[in-house]
């Protein structure tokens, strides 16, 4: 399977790295409501979202083993923690129900927009995968706003806590599309179709008038969110935790087999 | 050589309708009612230099019932290197996006084996909505048939599946999901 164009591996596994860890990260914060969500039918519902992300981050973890000749478990879980490139967004921390709604609104409306993109990709495994992918996510998109929508239409404490949710979150939602540090050679070779700063204006005008019909406001991006260097690194103490948790069974045995 | 295998007759050409037969009759882990050939979950199936290939096009891509599916085919698939008439000497199972399953490669016996089995099987694909399907048009109850039915979860006890429920024989059931 020819993956990257010589030259071009490093830029690819650099664009991999970004959609797989978001969703392995992002999945695996998700998880943490399975048994406590706010009722039974939600369990199953964010249980079914958090699988679906683990399941997409397996899928580009394949990708990389076959571009560096690797192992896709050791990919994921025999990193350090500082070598993760998720972005700031998910980087949070589960926190209560109305940030992993507004941040799971944040994150699939965004990674509609870099999905739709990349399914123009000139990589085709890439491009195969982002089609099967990008049906999946039509149920998250469903889900997230039908949320978003509940807990800004019934007052409270529950605008309240959204609100302070967005305030939180918000500033980092743009690093899922900020410019990844190689991204004009993967824009150049056509493997990611579409720069950062032109998603970020295509993921505005969806959610804008969402907002808007909400009489919600996203704050101004934070400065790191927008830079390549910061956008998808230094990670905080909520991913420290993830980490060692997810970590953690691996870490008993890293020879045994499932 | 007296050999009682099937692979006799399976020789050259035919080994291939004798991996479909064996396919065929492998069941969905999920949902013993199904072959895995009617889920129409086989993709490409070839024999190419000793090498059986066989692609699964997964329902959803974080299905945990993938890896059961996969060493169940190479299980059954194993008996074929054993007989030289096969040409046969390794076999191997993929999984493949290159296709995307999707509903519509449910067959019509795998359609009726769902409806018997209390799931409503998926709608016809809806080109320009994705998986929307399912959740904007009426399931049909599998066991009155009445189109008065209410999505009660998008997801269901597994990935590929979705909880409705009847307002006209109440009873609650499951869709098969778009994919």
């Amino acid at each position: 399977m020819a993956l990257a164009e010589p030259g071009l591996e490093a830029a690819t596994a650099e664009l991999l790295f970004a959609l797989a860890d978001d969703d392995f990260v992002l999945g695996f914060a998700d998880s943490e409501w399975t048994g406590i969500a706010p009722h039974l039918e939600e369990d199953v519902a964010m249980s079914s979202l958090a699988q679906d992300e683990i399941g997409h981050a397996a899928a580009y973890y394949g990708l990389l083993a076959a571009l560096t000749a690797g192992d896709p478990d050791q990919i994921a879980y025999d990193r350090p923690a500082e070598a993760f490139r998720h972005a700031r967004l998910v980087d949070h921390g589960r926190g209560d129900w109305a940030r992993t709604m507004a941040r799971r609104w944040l994150y699939d409306t965004a990674n509609a927009v870099r999905l739709e993109a990349l399914a123009g990709s000139s990589c085709g495994p890439l491009a195969d995968l982002v089609l099967k992918v990008r049906r999946e996510e039509t149920y998250h998109l469903l889900h997230g706003e039908a949320w978003l929508e509940r807990l800004a239409r019934a007052g409270g404490e529950s605008r309240r806590r959204l609100i302070d949710a967005l305030e939180l979150v918000g500033p980092d939602a743009p690093s899922v599309l900020a410019p990844l540090p190689s991204e004009s050679a993967l824009v150049g070779a056509g493997i990611q179709p579409v720069a950062g700063a032109e998603l970020r204006k295509r993921w505005s005008g969806r959610i804008d008038p969402v907002l808007d019909r909400l009489g919600l406001a996203l704050p101004a991006a934070a400065a790191a969110a927008l830079d390549p260097l910061t956008a998808r690194s230094g990670h905080g103490p909520a991913f420290a935790g993830l980490w060692t948790e997810f970590e953690s069974v691996r870490g008993l045995d890293r020879e045994a087999t499932w | 050589m007296i050999s009682s295998s099937p692979a006799r007759e399976a020789a050259g050409s035919d080994v291939l309708d004798w991996v479909q037969a064996i396919l065929a009759g492998i069941v969905d882990p999920e949902i013993p009612a199904i072959s895995i050939v009617d889920l129409g979950i086989v993709g490409g199936v070839t024999l190419a230099g000793g090498t059986l290939a066989v692609e699964i096009l997964p329902t959803f891509i974080g299905c945990p019932a993938l890896d059961l599916i996969r060493a169940t085919i190479a299980e059954r698939l194993a008996p074929l290197r054993e007989n030289v008439t096969t040409r046969v000497e390794r076999v191997t199972v993929t999984i493949s996006y290159a296709e995307p399953w999707t509903a519509a490669r449910i067959t019509e016996r795998g359609r009726t084996a769902l409806t018997a089995s209390g799931f409503a099987p998926a709608q016809r694909e809806h080109e320009s909505l994705p998986g929307l399907v399912n959740l904007v048009a009426r399931a049909t109850c599998p066991y009155c048939g009445s189109r008065r039915t209410v999505v009660e979860n998008a997801f269901g006890p597994t990935r590929c599946r979705s909880i409705h429920y009847c307002t006209d024989c109440r009873q609650p059931f499951e869709q098969f999901k778009e994919g």
